[in-house]
């Protein structure tokens, strides 16, 4: 009798018993949760007489969606296009202004962070007051100041605002901008240029085995830039310019209805991009530029000194020491402000630009009513991008890891 | 001795030590600041290739100071110079319209319409809360600031037990305040009662919270041996008693009907005030919730280590603004029919998930930062798996982090914004819907709006990062041997 219980209270102390016990309740009241979950989702929806299913995709969309990316993409029409089309314009939307915001806000980020640890009292006042501004102020108030006190106070659609006279110019209908229209035989430039890549990324090669054998320096940059811009240039003379740049065109006099910007010359970015675009960028510029200042103050000053006693020259001593090593410390958080800034452009539903949350889990969701099925749509586009992201990561942290005795 | 009288008889070695020149006259002074901190970089002409850049340099120097004090120059004339202060005359949107307009201020004028602010100002503060019932939102609004002081002010005694109030009383007492009395079924008012047997009258709570106060005190004399021996013997079971007491006290404060407050709704709650709700909830949940989860995921069960991962991973995959999508369209059909969460505290729910997710991976990072001494010492000297993260290792990583859990809360704060976009009114929402006003329609009436805004959201986190960055240096320096 004693033993007996000696023996349960021995299986009971067991840390190995106890882990196990609390496993098995806690996967138990996680299934039971979600029983609890389905069940009432089941019940709730039954009285609402609603089905659960993806077949409303196939339903045409009865609403309009401004110009943009995806619509032209997708050749959008209200009455013929499904929903499953607006669901693509939407990730196309996403995906163009998320593009567009990571390419500005690495340069602004980049240059801030750089000026930021700059020796010149004025470069660096000028970073630290930018930086601290929009990394203090909520993205939401900047994009609301960008859209309805910059972009919607501008002139209306018989006005403008020139940028480049003749050649830029800006109203409440949007940004317009002179866009190059290919002609035929323009698809011999691309080839050219498609060719110039291949024979630069070889080159590069051969350039660098050269030096690792022989020590002789190959200038590949610039023979590179030269293959990278001259063939193309060339071939696109010799076959004769093929590429017709059409400004937009403003007409100042006329009947009231045709005055202004001229409907389908030039190319119109809509307002709503352009701010969720100009606010996206600026703000994530900031946090880049810290990440950027970080990763430079990580190299050691050791570093620099060591290069400068082995003989290195600044550029080089920049190009194949600093950066390197600031690199290591810079990408992650990097990507990690990609992938915030990409989640970030959901933001552009409180102005109403197509993207993805805007124009399918808000417009879409209130005609169709299919909460589940859209709402787990949308969250899988994000959840399979940040999932990417994060296997780039890990490849990437693998691979420069450094490698310790 | 031969040497010293040649060097003393040679007239070109000097016999005493040269006297001490003034340093350079472009090192010193108004022209030194200016030569290192400007013009050091542009006065390089010694080759071609170091003249081109100190050109450029100065050329972009000159650029960036032009586009940074205009800019400067302008956003001060702007809110200062050229504002508009007052309106005396009531005449509302003229008072900020120019002569093309209709107003009496000069053609081209632009500067802030303060008296648009001014005459939004409660509502932003408030949204539409009752104008007679402010009191209730000053009053807690001063309590939780004056703890908050308390609380940070390094050399205030008692603090401890300051930290102790914010966290339990501090809540019950808010919603007290600001919503009034929550709304019990029968049963569990009966519950809480103890079927009837304690009336729910003021005097019941006073006497509840007097018998816990009278424990909690019992104990602290018992375990100074200034009682009998029982009592210390006891006094930590007593203690606890008295804590069981004050719990039970507080519950019975939120649902019964001891005081004398007007319900109102959280849908008439708005402004700078459910912005602060929201944030305090978000910060207050997700610090407990986010530890929980960062010990989930270092934990060497598997099944609550994938659990914690997934879940940590999923809220983080996804914007706020879908989860808060989620929390207001689906939360609804997760529950039984019939339970009701209103808007506010769907939002509270989607923000809680969402920065306790993020919270954990900070508090991750500082867990990894632990040596592994610290574990295999802690439970060598006998601790079990919660006392020793609650002795050992959580007070160590959470200190590693301090930074980063601040950028989160400041994160989180900024964040609160987005839930204006499921239709609350934070300080945002009731600021836009304050734009909407025709009455106060005038070209700068949205840059003054988002003015004042932007004021308020960079004063809350510049002073938190300040906060954060003064901590870290107070604990480094400590930590330096």
């Amino acid at each position: 009798m004693n033993s007996d219980k000696s023996l349960v209270l021995k299986y009971l102390y067991d840390t190995r018993t106890r882990s196990i016990i609390f496993q098995v309740l806690l996967i138990l009241s996680l299934i039971f949760g979600f029983w609890w979950i389905v069940d009432n989702t089941a019940a709730n929806l039954s009285a609402q007489n609603k089905s659960v299913g993806f077949s409303f995709l196939s339903q045409t969309a009865g609403f309009a969606i401004s110009d943009t990316l995806g619509t032209w993409l997708l050749n959008y029409e209200v009455g013929t296009s499904t929903y499953l089309d607006v669901y693509f314009i939407g990730i196309a939307n996403t995906f163009l202004v998320a593009f567009l915001g990571i390419i500005f806000a690495t340069i602004l980020g980049f240059t801030f962070g750089i000026m930021r640890l700059s020796q010149n009292f004025i470069l660096r006042g000028f970073s630290t007051i930018y930086i601290e501004l929009t990394r203090n102020i909520p993205l939401l108030v900047q994009l609301f100041f960008w859209y309805f006190a910059v972009l919607r106070s501008l002139p209306n659609a018989r006005g403008k605002v020139d940028i480049i006279p003749d050649v830029i110019g800006i109203n409440i209908v949007g940004l317009y901008l002179p866009s190059a229209i290919p002609q035929d035989g323009f698809s011999l430039t691309m080839t050219a240029f498609a060719i110039a890549v291949v024979i630069t990324f070889f080159m590069n090669r051969w350039a660098k085995k050269r030096q690792q054998e022989t020590g002789q320096i190959f200038p590949a940059f610039w023979v590179g830039l030269g293959l990278l811009i001259g063939l193309p240039l060339v071939v696109f003379l010799v076959s004769g310019s093929p590429l017709v740049i059409e400004y937009p065109e403003f007409k100042e006099t006329g009947p009231i209805l045709k005055r202004g910007f001229q409907k389908g010359v030039g190319m119109v970015l809509v307002p709503e991009m352009l701010a969720v675009w100009l606010s996206l960028s600026l703000y994530t510029a900031a946090f880049i530029a810290e990440i950027v200042r970080a990763g430079i103050m990580a190299v050691n000053k050791g570093q620099t000194e060591a290069s400068l006693a082995l003989g290195l020259k600044p550029n080089p001593i920049l190009r194949l020491v600093i950066i390197p090593q600031a690199m290591r410390v810079i990408i992650p958080p990097l990507t990690s402000q990609y992938l915030n800034l990409t989640k970030n452009s959901s933001l552009a539903i409180a102005i109403a630009y197509p993207e993805l949350v805007s124009v399918f889990a808000g417009t879409a969701l209130n005609q169709v009513g299919k909460e589940i099925e859209m709402i787990f749509m949308m969250m899988s586009v994000y959840l399979t991008f940040s999932i990417l992201t994060s296997i780039f990561m890990n490849w990437f942290n693998a691979r420069v890891k450094l490698v310790e005795r | 001795m031969a040497k010293k009288t040649t060097s003393s008889s040679i007239a070109y070695v000097r016999t005493e030590p040269a006297p001490l020149l003034p340093p350079p006259a472009s090192q010193t002074g108004l022209l030194g600041w200016l030569h290192k901190n400007i013009l050091a970089s542009m006065t390089d002409f010694s080759s071609p290739v170091a003249a081109v850049k100190s050109l450029l340099m100065a050329f972009f120097t000159v650029l960036i100071g032009y586009v940074g004090v205009t800019q400067i120059i302008s956003l001060v004339d702007f809110a200062f110079i050229s504002a508009v202060w007052s309106d005396p005359e009531g005449l509302k949107r003229e008072a900020c319209w120019t002569v093309d307009q209709g107003g009496s201020l000069p053609s081209g004028w632009h500067g802030a319409c303060w008296p648009f602010v001014k005459a939004k100002f409660k509502f932003l503060m408030y949204g539409p809360y009752d104008m007679d019932q402010l009191w209730r939102v000053n009053v807690t609004g001063i309590i939780g600031l004056v703890a908050l002081a308390w609380l940070l002010i390094e050399p205030l005694p008692l603090r401890r037990y300051v930290g102790i109030f914010l966290l339990t009383v501090y809540p019950v007492l808010s919603i007290i305040l600001l919503y009034g009395r929550l709304d019990p079924s029968s049963t569990t008012l009966s519950v809480i009662t103890l079927g009837g047997i304690l009336p729910p009258t003021p005097t019941t709570l006073m006497g509840i919270v007097v018998v816990g106060l009278g424990l909690m005190t019992l104990a602290r004399l018992g375990s100074r041996g200034m009682l009998s021996r029982t009592i210390e013997d006891h006094a930590r079971q007593i203690e606890m008693s008295g804590w069981v007491v004050i719990a039970y006290a507080l519950i019975f404060a939120l649902f019964t009907d001891g005081y004398n407050l007007e319900r109102i709704d959280t849908n008439d709650w708005g402004g700078l005030m459910i912005t602060l709700v929201v944030a305090i909830t978000g910060i207050v949940a997700s610090l407990p919730l986010g530890i929980l989860l960062a010990l989930g995921r270092r934990s060497t069960m598997p099944a609550a280590r994938i659990i914690c991962t997934v879940f940590i991973e999923f809220w983080r995959g996804v914007p706020l603004i879908t989860v808060l999508f989620m929390a207001s369209v689906m939360l609804p059909l997760f529950l039984p029919e019939g339970v009701n969460f209103d808007n506010l505290l769907r939002a509270l729910v989607g923000v809680m998930l969402f920065s306790a997710a993020y919270m954990a991976e900070v508090v991750r990072g500082g867990l990894q930062a632990i040596d592994k001494g610290q574990f295999e010492g802690s439970s060598a000297v006998g601790l079990t798996y919660w006392q020793s993260m609650r002795l050992v290792i959580l007070p160590q990583a959470l200190t590693h982090v301090i930074p980063g859990i601040v950028n989160t809360f400041i994160g989180l704060f900024k964040d609160t914004t987005l839930v204006s976009i499921i239709g609350l009114f934070d300080l945002l929402g009731a600021g836009q819907s304050a734009l909407a006003d025709a009455a106060w329609a005038s070209p700068v009436q949205s840059h003054s709006m988002y003015l004042f805004i932007a004021a308020i959201f960079f004063v809350f986190c510049f002073g938190m990062s300040r906060y954060s960055i003064y901590m870290e240096n107070k604990l480094s320096r400590s930590r330096r041997h």
